[in-house]
């Protein structure tokens, strides 16, 4: 249900750069979302779907590219991927491991004509 | 043609967020976020933290759950500030269903404010309300496979009381698998084993609690002075 918030953000922030670039039509939204957001990408295309009607970004189909987890060791300086559900360094076993991507959450570009 | 954009899809969220963190902290406000399941004990909690803490902090409570006037009236025979905010079949609380109802508070004569939010695992996660921390609570009757499954608002969450603790024999509730995965995903979570009914871990959730406030609004003191 959260979606149809989310999606109507992504619709504004689509319809404010196409009509700052003078757009006529907005043929593909490009986001990135961080693997720790719970959004279903489906529940948001078929929102936009619905709500984009009439807009400038009628029909534009929304990309999502994933962004895993990573996190640096506050122990031993180790950073990669890490596990959601095992949040421990694997070089040292320590748990003390800061985030350093995979809460993002945004538009990246929009592809236009 | 390409657009760069580089927006963020939660800004609005955030930002409004900011500014109700900015406002309860000019007024010396703790804003504590209680989120869970429907049934979970959400409001009984609340209710067991109220008593136990009143006689050291002014509370206020903003009661967001959408099971209407039942949980309401719970909270306010305790004769508090309360304020049920009308939520009308939303999932999830945002800063902004915040940010308009604080008005209804004079904020001058509160220190701590509980918010109730909506019985929900996934949604409410995702939306940061100005809180000072987040208390997550599981009931045994939810199973103990919630965290690996719903593992954002654990995440997020700096404490997590198992209630209805007393139940945990007639469910086969594994509670160490539970604390293994809470710490999985957030190894500095706190647990609590808690039950309303017989009053168990209560105290030492509301000791927990009453220690995070004190940090909180010691913090403020110090910002202000400084």
């Amino acid at each position: 249900m959260h979606e149809l918030a989310i999606t109507q953000s992504i619709l504004d922030i689509a319809q404010t750069a196409a009509r700052e670039h003078n757009v006529t039509r907005v043929r593909e939204v490009r986001i990135k979302l961080g693997e720790y957001c719970g959004v279903v990408p489906q529940c948001v295309q078929y929102y936009f779907d619905v709500i984009s009607k009439g807009t400038v970004a009628e029909g534009a189909v929304l990309t999502m590219e994933r962004l895993p987890i990573l996190m640096r060791c506050e122990d031993c300086r180790w950073e990669g991927q890490v596990d959601k559900l095992h949040i421990v360094c694997p070089d040292c076993g320590s748990t003390r491991l800061k985030l350093l991507q995979g809460r993002e959450f945004y538009v990246e570009s929009l592809e236009v004509d | 043609m390409e657009i760069k954009v580089m927006h963020q899809v939660m800004e609005w969220n955030e930002d409004v967020s900011d500014a109700v963190k900015a406002e309860l902290s000019r007024h010396r406000v703790c804003l504590i976020n209680v989120l869970g399941s429907p049934g979970a004990g959400k409001t009984s909690t609340i209710v067991s933290l109220v008593e136990r803490l009143r006689s050291k902090y002014r509370i206020g409570v903003i009661e967001g759950d959408i099971t209407g006037q039942i949980d309401a009236e719970q909270i306010d025979a305790l004769g508090l500030p309360v304020v049920q905010l009308d939520t009308d079949g939303a999932c999830h609380i945002e800063a902004m269903s915040i940010q308009h109802i604080l008005p209804h508070f004079d904020l001058d004569s509160l220190d701590v404010l509980f918010v109730e939010n909506i019985g929900n695992l996934v949604c409410p996660a995702e939306f940061n309300i100005g809180e000072s921390f987040r208390l997550a609570i599981l009931s045994v009757p939810e199973g103990d496979d919630k965290v690996e499954k719903y593992p954002l608002m654990f995440s997020t969450s700096q404490a997590l009381a198992i209630n209805k603790y007393d139940l945990k024999d007639y469910f086969g509730f594994d509670d160490e698998r539970v604390e293994r995965s809470a710490r999985g995903i957030n190894p500095e979570i706190v647990l609590f084993r808690t039950s309303s009914r017989d009053g168990l871990g209560l105290d030492e959730l509301a000791g927990w609690i009453d220690r995070r406030i004190d940090a909180v609004l010691s913090s403020e003191d110090e910002n202000k002075e400084g």
